[in-house]
């Protein structure tokens, strides 16, 4: 394909990870002709350092349309695996068996209650059960569970996946069907044009109708050049890997997961250090005392690598989506959820971009709610 | 994928010694890891993947590739690589993901009602 040929189409991506990818992949679907500029090596890449949840209990305190959302997300997810397997032989290793958000004194286990018990009382709020579990509730689950465990809550609706695998599996979609992939083209400039957009990047420009925004930590500088306010922060987590065991968690635990491989993950953390990617010894203490309090056993397995990335934060901890009103056909989605919310972007957000504009329901994700009325700074997995 | 020479397998002033492989003794010197004296004894295979099932055998030699593992007198998952010969240990291959010293339960569905 000649260069001047595929300098058009009609619709950019801006942003290779997991937003962009599954909206540009939506987009395809949808018969739509897409190029996803991408940046190289050392993008911060918040989609290669994902804990891989998918997880709906305790979202959208303050915003009961997140829960609602990310609740839409989770449904639509078996369809999202199912399809990209048919298509790619991938398997995304998806299971939503629920989820248990383990509680290690009586004091975290009221805190818990009372905090699901206001979050499901949101006027607006979707209704799905959730369960507070005791001791002897787990015990029948995992035996060896520690003696500091009191009790967990649990959501049918959680569950996890290959995070790896659903980037993988979302780019050779993109390239079977026919997705122009530009790999090293951060975009450095999005101008706008009488009709459409021009993307400069990697030296090069080029021309599309639409722009889709989905730059991660980037979105904020590139979403102001179509006149769009997408106000991100970088916050960091922290991830422990463990050596590969015999399969003995089958329920993802919030910060503890075992993989299709046998893999035992340990997450998160919430550390606020700008831009630095590097783990801290204190925290990833804190984090395998968790573990092992959790599962005792685990003290006599190795830790193998362990890692940092960056989360992408508005200032609620909400999800933005917009759609610029001077410049129509520039949106913009950022997330820090891009694998619980891999669902929804591809098969519902992805066909309202398609169609040319984001539906009145989307209301709520505006970034008009920074500007008025009350600002929640409430942001809780 | 490797060879080690005779020469290099026998420095000047190290002590030979042996120690047990799936059974069966390997010669060694004090000094060497298991990984170069299963290497040099053309041991083959020490583990098979979790994943696949497929054999492996050392292979980067320095800690990185983790295709070295064995099991030493009842510790799994060692990295041969790393692991310092001693005479009389007992080393066999990993086969698959190593156990946790957790039950096992095969009946994990939450029970709400």
């Amino acid at each position: 394909m000649s260069k001047r040929a595929s300098a058009h189409s009609r619709i950019a991506v801006i942003g290779g990870g997991l937003v962009g990818s599954a909206i540009a992949y939506g987009l395809a679907r949808h018969g739509e002709e897409v190029a996803v500029f991408d940046e190289g090596d050392l993008a911060l890449r918040a989609s290669r350092g994902n804990f891989g949840l998918i997880w709906v209990q305790s979202k959208g305190l303050g915003m009961p349309d997140y829960a609602a959302w990310t609740l839409r997300s989770a449904a639509l997810w078996p369809h999202l695996a199912a399809e990209l397997i048919e298509r790619t032989g991938i398997d995304l290793q998806l299971q939503q068996p629920g989820g248990l958000h383990i509680l290690l004194s009586n004091d975290e286990c009221a805190r818990r209650a009372a905090f699901l018990e206001k979050l499901h009382a949101q006027p607006g709020f979707p209704r799905y059960p959730y369960w507070m579990l005791d001791r002897q509730d787990l015990k029948s689950m995992y035996r060896g569970i520690g003696p500091d465990v009191v009790g967990a809550s649990f959501t049918e609706q959680d569950g996890h996946a290959n995070p790896l695998r659903l980037l993988r599996a979302l780019h050779t979609a993109l390239s079977q069907m026919g997705v122009i992939y530009r790999p090293n083209h951060g975009a450095e400039r999005i101008e706008p044009l009488e009709r459409g957009f021009a993307i400069h990047a990697a030296g090069d420009r080029y021309t599309c109708e639409r722009v889709v925004i989905a730059a991660g930590l980037a979105n904020g500088r590139l979403a102001s050049m179509v006149a769009l306010d997408v106000p991100v922060r970088p916050q960091r987590g922290e991830i422990i890997v463990l050596e590969r065991v015999k399969p003995f968690l089958r329920h993802p635990m919030l910060s503890l997961r075992q993989t299709g491989e046998g893999t035992v993950m340990i997450a998160e953390a919430k550390v606020e250090a700008g831009f630095d990617k590097r783990t801290d010894l204190g925290v990833l203490g804190t984090l395998a005392r968790r573990a092992v309090r959790t599962f005792p056993a685990l003290a006599d397995a190795r830790a193998v690598r362990t890692w940092g990335a960056l989360r992408i934060l508005s200032p609620d901890g909400f999800p933005i989506y917009t759609q610029s009103t001077r410049y129509p056909g520039a949106f913009a989605a950022t997330c820090h959820s891009g694998v619980t919310l891999a669902g929804a972007h591809a098969l519902d957000l992805a066909p309202q971009i398609a169609a040319g504009a984001l539906e009145a329901r989307m209301q709520p994700f505006s970034p008009t709610r920074f500007t008025h009325g009350d600002r929640h700074v409430l942001y809780q997995h | 994928m490797f060879c080690i020479s005779t020469e290099a397998a026998r420095p000047f002033g190290k002590a030979a010694l042996s120690f047990e492989f799936e059974g069966e003794p390997v010669a060694a010197f004090e000094g060497q890891t298991v990984a170069q004296a299963l290497v040099a004894a053309n041991r083959g295979a020490c583990r098979t993947m979790p994943v696949s099932g497929s054999a492996r055998a050392p292979y980067c030699l320095m800690g990185v590739c983790f295709d070295c593992l064995v099991t030493i007198d009842g510790r799994q998952n060692q990295q041969a690589c790393l692991a310092p010969v001693r005479a009389d240990m007992r080393v066999t291959m990993q086969r698959g993901e190593r156990l946790l010293d957790i039950d096992i339960d095969d009946e994990k569905e939450v029970r709400h009602d």
